[in-house]
């Protein structure tokens, strides 16, 4: 367990170094985001004058929205790290030494966690710049971090693991971009669910990308129910370790086509 | 087989006494879908010593790196390292060994020293302890004043050497390289042979060496295998298995005067000597010692009236001995790739 730790320690520093080394994704990053957060922003304006918007301000609204929309965009690409280290045969290296599989996991999901953190904290600057105000205040914007961290591990941990299954950049991109408009659009992350039609009200329901919306809408309102907000998260903490396991396994099946 | 040495065992320390080899490979066969990579190899070396891995590309060499060192699981057969078995406790294996891969494996984001300290932090090596391995490696290798420049702008030796030097930091009691050299300026090779050798000599580390080098593994190997086809076709000390073939080649090159079939005849006259050839103004002929029949040869063609320009010997190459055991020349298996 201290291996766990260490080793998972060690790999995220080697990918926090590496990620430092390149200014410009970093600043890509940082500003992909506030595009988002500006231009739904500016055309779905009017989309509060629809029946079922409670809230008044779209940019309200949407942060949480944007939050989840950064989430998966960023998240889905977590695998094309394994698949550099394949290509560079850096994960035969590590597969063949003691490096513990679930550290070699577990660092790239705190990667994108910290990477995630960063980009939601902008995206509440800059939605409070443009005049949203959170009335949840500082624990609500913890939360919605936690809630967005929980959700950037799923799906970190899904891209790894599709990454060990397909092994080329190709599908993973495929893979990804397969699943990252479907799964905004089937939540409420642009859209309330009062003006949702039916189906997709009931589907969201059961789509964790849903559940850190309304975790994360719900704790920056002003009177949040937390039984909900806690519901929610404990939902999210449970897919982000099943799924951490699941990826886990993943390292065998690669090994087995070796 | 008719291979004298096939039957010795590596086991056997040259006092007689039995010792546990640092690897053993029995009757590995591993198949890919309908491709039968690995087809009954089996081998062991003794510990302290170079054993090279020798044949053509696809011949089954990184397959048998690959199961040795954990990565992947053979169809059939079993190994140990170390006196370990690779597949019941692998996580074992992987502390004892070191793996230096075909291709390079360093992270070309991190600087060399980045990725050596990793490397031993890998295994568990701590703080100080660490720090001063990394440091001595980083000086051993010629690379102190690149450490801190990320690996994306190291020349294709330097990562190589980097690449060795990982392999080395947790001090392992087996070390396996796959193809070190593929790739070096012959510069950077000579300085690679030159580490490899004085790992072997001075750290008493046994060595897995696979190449598709002849001159490397003559010059490196204290044994070697031949492997063609997923299996071992030839095994023994490279001197060994020149030896078989019996005798050197002496070739005498003639004088324009000369008549090449008057020096056949003046050397076959010589007795001792086998397997004339006569090509253009060349006369070849393979004797048991070459550098004795040299001044016989001379007299004989000086006696026939027939001068030499030249005279030379030739121990048996490796490139023989494969010719022989897989039946095609090395460079014909290769498949017309450059080597």
């Amino acid at each position: 367990m201290t291996t766990l730790v260490a080793h998972t320690g060690y790999f995220t520093g080697r990918q926090l170094r590496a990620l430092a080394r390149q200014p410009a994704f970093v600043v890509i990053m940082l500003i992909q985001p506030m595009i988002w957060l500006l231009l739904f922003g500016q055309l779905f304006k009017r989309v509060v004058e629809l029946p079922g918007f409670v809230s008044g301000s779209y940019v309200d609204f949407l942060t949480p929205g944007v939050v989840v929309m950064t989430v998966l965009f960023s998240s889905g690409w977590s695998g094309m790290g394994f698949i550099e280290d394949m290509d560079r045969g850096v994960m035969d290296r590590l597969l063949s030494s003691p490096a513990q599989r679930g550290a070699m996991m577990a660092s790239s999901v705190a990667n994108q966690a910290v990477t995630i953190a960063i980009q939601s904290l902008v995206i509440v600057l800059v939605g409070w710049a443009m005049g949203a105000r959170f009335d949840g205040g500082v624990l609500g914007i913890l939360v919605m971090l936690v809630a967005a961290v929980l959700l950037a591990a799923s799906f970190a941990s899904l891209s790894n693991g599709m990454a060990l299954l397909v092994r080329t950049r190709e599908s993973l991109i495929g893979f990804s971009t397969m699943l990252t408009l479907p799964l905004s659009f089937l939540s409420s992350a642009m859209m309330a669910k009062e003006a949702m039609p039916d189906w997709i009200r009931d589907v969201s329901a059961y789509s964790p990308v849903d559940w850190a919306v309304v975790a994360m809408r719900e704790a920056l309102s002003a009177d949040p129910d937390w039984g909900a907000v806690l519901g929610r998260l404990g939902g999210l903490l449970a897919v982000a370790l099943v799924t951490g396991w699941i990826a886990t396994r993943a390292f065998r099946t690669y090994q087995r086509s070796l | 087989m008719n291979v004298p040495t096939g039957r010795t065992h590596p086991g056997v320390a040259p006092s007689g006494a039995r010792v546990e080899p640092a690897i053993a490979a029995a009757d590995l066969v591993k198949k890919y879908g309908e491709v039968t990579a690995l087809n009954g190899l089996s081998f062991a070396v003794a510990p302290g010593t170079v054993f090279g891995l020798l044949g053509p590309n696809g011949a089954g060499k990184s397959t048998t790196i690959k199961i040795l060192t954990t990565l992947s699981r053979p169809t059939s057969g079993g190994a140990t390292v170390a006196g370990i078995d690779v597949l019941r406790r692998p996580d074992a294996v992987r502390r004892a060994i070191g793996v230096v891969t075909q291709r390079a494996s360093t992270d070309p984001q991190a600087t060399g020293g980045e990725n050596l300290l990793l490397a031993g932090r890998i295994y568990g090596m701590r703080g100080r302890d660490v720090k001063a391995r990394a440091a001595e490696l980083l000086e051993r290798f010629g690379l102190t004043e690149a450490a801190d420049r990320v690996v994306r702008t190291y020349s294709g030796g330097m990562q190589r050497k980097l690449d060795v030097a990982m392999g080395l930091v947790h001090r392992p009691s087996v070390l396996f390289l796959d193809e070190p050299t593929t790739g070096l300026d012959p510069q950077a090779r000579a300085e690679m042979w030159a580490e490899i050798s004085r790992l072997a000599r001075h750290e008493e580390m046994t060595i897995l060496l696979t190449t598709h080098y002849l001159e490397e593994a003559d010059h490196l190997a204290d044994r070697l295998a031949i492997v063609d086809k997923g299996m071992i076709v030839a095994e023994g000390s490279p001197d060994q298995l020149k030896s078989e073939l019996r005798g050197d080649a002496v070739v005498a090159d003639l004088a324009a005067d000369a008549d090449p079939a008057l020096a056949r005849t003046a050397i076959e006259r010589l007795g001792g000597t086998r397997d004339i050839t006569v090509e253009g103004r060349s006369v070849r002929t393979r004797v048991d010692n070459g550098a004795a029949a040299v001044p016989a040869v001379l007299a004989a063609l000086e006696s026939a009236g027939l001068a030499a320009l030249s005279i030379t010997v030739a121990r048996p190459s490796l490139d023989d001995v494969y010719l022989r055991h897989a039946g095609r020349t090395f460079a014909a298996a290769e498949g017309g790739e450059a080597r």
